[in-house]
Formats: structure tokens, sequence, C-alpha cells
């Protein structure tokens, strides 16, 4: 593993009219880590993965991929520069087969002129076997994405990304909407991923899911960045803290005990 | 890891019925297979030689728009302007030939390039204003249905063109468009080989090739599509001018086949070719359905249209039992699928 970073990300700015959606960040992003980009709703972690997946381009900064600068001007020349998202939503079609979502975009071919045709059984086959390789177990790659679980569902885009050659993963919330263990089923993937030497951008709000799984956190608030840390300078307690705002969260404390102190009296009166 | 490579016990196997359950066309062919022994069974001719000639007719034409206009559903969008297509691709080929005296193999092209043209416009308003293809393709149906009228007014005084049989190379057109074949003693239109060829091509795109999984994709959920690197305004405005196509080889067939051609022509059929999709298992909010499905449900429909009169009815009675057939089949494509998907989990 070579020390100098994949992705550079340093001074980037991105604003949308008025509004200053992102302002200054820098981070770096290591083959075989994982850097985690931390922040509540409206931090920015949304523009920052846009930027990274080439959908938007930053207004002001730069990206260093391998130590040059680099351009992304669509989604298109992020993945071939082997840069690979999985969003949200995951880019999946609900009502398309497990084989047919894989291979969506990047179908393989056999046949030459008009007989160039989709590589049906390589595809089934190639699906079959890299989500086996990443520990799933799929019963069978016809059935649809929509009736996957969203853990399966979120693996299935995991392994996709790492099979099309992406070396860098961004993964958008994949736990969000998960459910505790599912969330551990996805975050396992994760650090499988990345112990396979793929550098890996993890975009939370839960300190709890980037803490364990991450070698570096980025935390944003409102566009700016409240700082870029290695693991070892962090405990999870300060991410924590740090990321619901410190001081706003003593407050929080501060008003809900008092809540509770509230209904004690009144169970006491009745 | 080994928890989760073990295989998942909750889940049954999925037994070949329910496999077959899942397919979009499946509710469409039990319909047809019902539809004939019905009519089988109330007339002799309708399953005799010529009856069957006479009921695969309507449906071949009728199937060649349907296979294409299904490709355009799956992909998640309609073609109001689709059935008066068939009409300006006739009436352009007439005019040029017969009153400006066009070269017959110039006409020909010139109007298979103004529906496609059509369609690349209909495709390309869709992909650019994000608009429902509906309301765009409702104004370019309109648009044509007048300028069809108001050409053909314009330079011929009367509402048809005519003499078409009298153009050079007539022969060949009619060899290629509207020849019969015998079979059985019953004379088989050519269409129908063109209809079966149709569906074949169709199908094959879309489930062999790359196109096919696109048009899925773009359907199914275009943003997903787009995020993976999927081409989706090319596929789309591609899906419009396949339509467009199957729209100048059908009004050619009409033209050659009577030799004269209507200037309301393909009014009305649009509607029909939705119907014939609907049937054979194609969902109205796209990214799923059948080439082989649409097909199904032209023939089902050419069945219904023509055995309505060997069983001696009144074929006033043809649009309630299309709209009847219409309905079931919608209703039970619904409930076979969410029962397949449930029992599948």
């Amino acid at each position: 593993m070579t020390d100098a970073p994949l992705l550079e990300i340093k001074d980037v700015t991105k604003t949308f009219g008025s509004v200053i959606s992102l302002n200054g960040i820098s981070t770096t992003v290591r083959a075989g880590q994982v850097t985690c980009v931390l922040g509540d709703n409206g931090a920015g972690k949304s523009t920052l993965i846009k930027i990274l997946s080439g959908v938007h381009q930053p207004d002001g900064g730069e990206l260093l991929l391998d130590g040059r600068p680099v351009k992304l001007g669509s989604p298109r020349q992020a993945l071939d520069a082997g840069i690979a998202t999985v969003y949200q939503d995951l880019a999946m079609v609900p009502l398309m087969a497990i084989w047919r979502n894989f291979f969506l975009g990047s179908e393989p071919t056999k046949g030459w002129g008009p007989l160039r045709r989709f590589d049906r059984s390589r595809a089934i086959e190639t699906t079959r076997r890299e989500l086996a390789d990443m520990g799933i177990d799929i019963r069978d790659p016809d059935q649809p994405v929509g009736t996957l679980s969203g853990g399966e569902r979120q693996s299935v885009a995991i392994a996709r990304a790492v099979h099309f050659g992406a070396r860098l993963l961004i993964l958008d919330e994949p736990t969000s909407a998960l459910g505790v263990k599912q969330a551990g089923v996805v975050l396992r993937y994760i650090a499988r991923a990345r112990d396979r030497g793929l550098a890996v951008v993890l975009v939370t709000h839960n300190p709890h899911h980037a803490y364990p799984v991450g070698d570096r956190f980025l935390l944003l608030n409102r566009g700016r960045s409240l700082g870029d840390f290695a693991k070892g300078e962090l405990s999870l307690p300060e991410l924590t803290r740090m990321m619901a705002g410190g001081a706003e969260l003593d407050q929080l404390a501060h008003e809900l005990e008092r809540g509770t102190g509230a209904v004690e009296r009144e169970e006491a009166a009745s | 890891m080994s928890a989760i490579t073990v295989a998942d016990e909750r889940v049954a196997r999925v037994g070949v019925l329910k496999r077959l359950l899942l397919k979009p066309e499946l509710g469409a062919l039990l319909g047809a297979v019902l539809v004939f022994a019905f009519f089988a069974a109330l007339s002799e001719v309708f399953r005799s030689a010529s009856g069957i000639a006479n009921w695969l007719d309507p449906a071949s034409t009728l199937g060649i728009m349907a296979v294409a206009v299904a490709l355009l559903m799956i992909g998640g969008h309609f073609d109001l302007s689709a059935g008066v297509q068939t009409g300006t691709a006739a009436i352009t080929s007439g005019l040029l030939t017969t009153y400006y005296g066009v070269n017959t193999w110039a006409a020909l092209l010139i109007s298979l390039a103004v529906v496609l043209a059509i369609g690349f416009v209909n495709g390309y308003l869709v992909v650019r204003t994000g608009l429902p293809s509906f309301i765009i393709t409702l104004g370019t149906f309109l648009m044509l249905q007048g300028l069809n009228l108001g050409v053909t007014k314009l330079v011929t005084n009367t509402v048809q063109i005519n003499n078409f049989n009298q153009i050079i190379g007539y022969d060949v057109l009619h060899a290629i468009f509207a020849s019969e074949i015998a079979i059985a003693g019953a004379r088989f239109q050519i269409a129908i080989l063109w209809w079966i060829a149709a569906t074949i091509l169709g199908s094959w795109l879309l489930l062999r090739t790359r196109f096919g999984n696109w048009i899925f994709a773009v359907g199914g959920d275009a943003n997903a599509g787009r995020n993976v690197g999927v081409p989706v305004a090319r596929t789309t405005i591609s899906l419009f001018m396949i339509t467009s196509f199957a729209a100048w080889f059908v009004g050619t067939t009409q033209i050659t086949r009577l030799t004269s051609i209507q200037a309301q022509a393909g009014f009305g059929q649009e509607l029909i070719y939705i119907v014939a999709a609907v049937i054979g298992g194609c969902l109205l909010t796209g990214g799923f359905g059948s080439a082989i499905g649409a097909s199904v449900g032209a023939l089902i429909f050419g069945m219904t249209s023509q055995g309505i009169v060997y069983a001696g009815w009144d074929a006033d009675w043809f649009k309630f039992f299309l709209g009847a057939m219409l309905l079931l089949a919608v209703l039970a494509n619904q409930y076979l699928r969410r029962f397949a998907e449930l029992s599948r989990r």
C-alpha cells in the first residue's frame, strides 16, 4: 500500500446561485482505507458526492487523482477514472432482474455487427460469482431487484461497483434506511471492499456506523469543514459530539432532561 | 461471513409454474387460447383455414404496430400519434408518386424520412422538456391529423388519394407488402409473415441486446439508469423512431393493398395499439412488458373482431368486448404478478 493518496480533495468550493453549498473542503482518500464524510442534513454531503462522481463540477479548488489534477465532467468520466458511486437510491431498477441490473450500462456483448448481443449467460454467471465472492448468497439472479431486502440491494450495488474495476467507491448513506442487523451486514461488505484494496468514501450521518469502519473522518457543517481527522486523533464520543454540534447537543440534553423531570413531577402529583 | 453464505432456509424453491407466472405475456397467451376456443366452438368457419386467414389479417398490421408500441411503453412512454403517422406515411408516398411524379423508391424514402423525423421530434421534445409523452404526442397527433387532411384536400381537392397501383414499380411493392400466400386453399396476407418477423425482432431486441436492457431501465427508473451510464435520451428517441418506422411500414402496406388511402387513415388506431400492448402484459407505468405479449394482444383483437361476425352477432358489440377484455387482462396481469412476486419472496 503506497502512502500517496489515491484522491485528494483540495479546497473545493461549490455554489448554487447565492447558496454556498461547499466552502473550502479538503481531505484525502487512500487505497485500502475508508474515509468517512459526516454531517447533518444540509451539511453539503450530497454536493460533495456529486462533485466526486462527476455530476457537478466544483467552482473552486481541485481534485487530484494519483497526484494529478483531474476534471470529472460527467458520471461516465468519473467511472472511467475508476470512481464508482453507490447512490442512496442505488441506481437499480426494481422491476429488473439482478443480473440485468448488475450489468446495466456496461453490458457484456458477443457477436458483431447487427448480431451483436447481450451475453446473457456470461452476465448471469458473473453476477452469481461476484456476489458469492462478496459473501452474498442470492437464490436466483433472475429475481427482480425489487424483491430483495434493503441490505441485500445495497450489497449487490457494492458488489457491482467492485466488479466494474472501481478503485474508489463512494457510498451515499448506505446504512440509513436499514435495521441494526442489516446495517451490520453492509458495514461488513464495506470492510471487505476495503480489504480488497479499494479506497472507500463512506457518507453517513451516523457516527456509530462510521467510527468502527473508518480510517479518516471529514466533518461537514453547513457547507464548511469542521475538521479532517485521522482515526487516532478522535474518539467515538468526540466524533458524536462534534457531529451533533457540541454545545447544541448539551442544550438538547438539558432540555430533554427537564422534560422528563416535568413528567416525573406530574406523576408524583397524581 | 459463513452465516451469510449459507443458503437461506426461509426461502422456498421457486417452481416452474411460478417462474411462468412471472412472464408478462402469460396472461395474454391464456386469454388467446380462451378466445380461440370460444369462437371456434361457436363457428365452424372461424376455425377453417380461410377463417384463420381472415382473422390473422387484422391482427398482423395491428401486431406490427403493437410490438413497436410495446417497446415504447416498456421504455415508459406513449405515442398517441402512432396511428395517424401510418396515414402520414401513406399520404406522403401517395401524393409524391401520383401527383408529383416522384420516383416510387425516392418517394418511399422521403415518406420514411418524414415519419422518422416526426418520431425524432416526439422523442426529442419528451426528453428535452421532461413533459409526459402523453401530452407531447397528443399535440403531434392533433397536428398530424389536421395536416393529413389539409394537405390532401389542398393537393387533390378530395379526401383520398387514388391510383397508387398505376405507379412505376407497383408490382414490386405489391409483392413485398401486399401479396398473398395460399395455404390449404386459403389466402394468407404476407403481412402475417412481417408480423411474425417483427415479433421475433422486437423480442430479440428487448431480451437479448444491450439496447433492450436500456429500454427496461429507461422505463423502470430513468434516473437510476442515467447514474450508471445508460444513454437515456438516445434510447428514448430511438424508441419513438422505431414506432415511426413501424408506422411507415404499416402505412405503406395499407396504401399498397388498397391502392388508395383516406386522409383520415390511422385515426383512432393509436389507442388500439396501446390496448394490444396492455393486454399483452405491458405496464402503463413502464419498465415491464413483452413484445410477444403485445403480439398476442393483437391476435386476440383480430380473433375477437372477426369472431363476432362469424358467430353471427352484431359487430357493434365488438368495442364492448374489446373493452371488457382490456379490463380483464389488466386485472388478471396484476393479480398474477402480485401472486408470483409474493410467493417468490
